[in-house]
């Protein structure tokens, strides 16, 4: 029970996260260069983002169901366990960030789901 | 807006390191809380403790530090490229770390794990061959 709990919330949180951080990099545009002072202020920008914290904040609590189920569990359950995530993910990107998820996406996604399965089963 | 080929590299280059700070993060993690051992309970005295033993891992530090290096990197790459996009092509991963248990580690790698890594590679193929950016108006 306390596994299947721990799952949950690493899955939800941990998509949650990802979706709240790209949403605020969205809004703050695309990079175009990687000299270090444009990467250290475009980070400066996005940590005064508040939907950055709100991402920060579930990728936190993620990060504590990951180590509870990583001590509880070996790790070649828990890392593909976390593929559930894709679900999550490709719903949320569609409906919460407005992303075309076109059939060749679909598919791709399809794959490396059930691929993940095949290797957590292995 | 940045050209087409350059576009799609720069993304490459991004997940290939995506990839390979979240293997080597789940790595550590995975190392620090073996040597750590089950997480005591939920009493306060436990949760003190185990947060003294986790926090005091050198272990549990270098996968912070590539945790932390991989938000960075994400943040760049999520700031062009859809997530629908860079979640599905990150996760690599997944292929990666039998790979190398089997060919590093000499690990033996059932033909279950081959398919599974097979059909990611696959998927990632697929999501690679989609335009990284769906949402741009330029």
């Amino acid at each position: 029970m306390r596994t299947a709990i721990a799952l949950a919330v690493l899955v939800f949180a941990g998509t949650g996260g990802d979706i709240a951080v790209a949403h605020a990099m969205k809004r703050l545009g695309e990079v175009h260069s990687f000299s270090p002072m444009v990467i250290l202020r475009f980070l400066g920008r996005a940590f005064r983002e508040g939907w950055m914290w709100v991402g920060i904040a579930q990728m936190t609590l993620a990060f504590c169901s990951l180590l509870a189920l990583l001590s509880w569990e070996a790790v070649s359950f828990v890392v593909p366990a976390t593929a559930l995530s894709y679900v999550t993910g490709a719903l949320g990107s569609k409906y919460l960030l407005g992303e075309q998820l076109t059939p060749p996406r679909w598919m791709g996604i399809g794959l490396v789901s059930v691929g993940v399965a095949l290797v957590c089963l292995g | 807006m940045t050209p087409p080929k350059t576009f799609k590299l720069k993304t490459f280059i991004m997940v290939v390191l995506l990839v390979l700070l979240s293997s080597a993060g789940n790595l550590f993690f995975s190392i620090g809380m073996k040597r750590i051992g089950a997480l005591q309970g939920l009493t306060l005295a436990a949760m003190r403790s185990d947060f003294v033993a986790i926090f005091s891992s050198a272990w549990i530090w270098l996968g912070i530090v590539s945790m932390l290096l991989f938000l960075a990197s994400m943040m760049l790459v999520l700031s062009w490229a859809d997530f629908s996009y860079v979640l599905p092509a990150t996760e690599c991963m997944y292929a990666v770390i039998p790979l190398l248990g089997h060919f590093v580690l000499g690990e033996s790698v059932t033909a279950l794990h081959w398919t599974g890594i097979a059909l990611i590679c696959l998927g990632v193929v697929f999501v690679g061959r989609t335009p990284p950016n769906t949402t741009s108006k330029e």
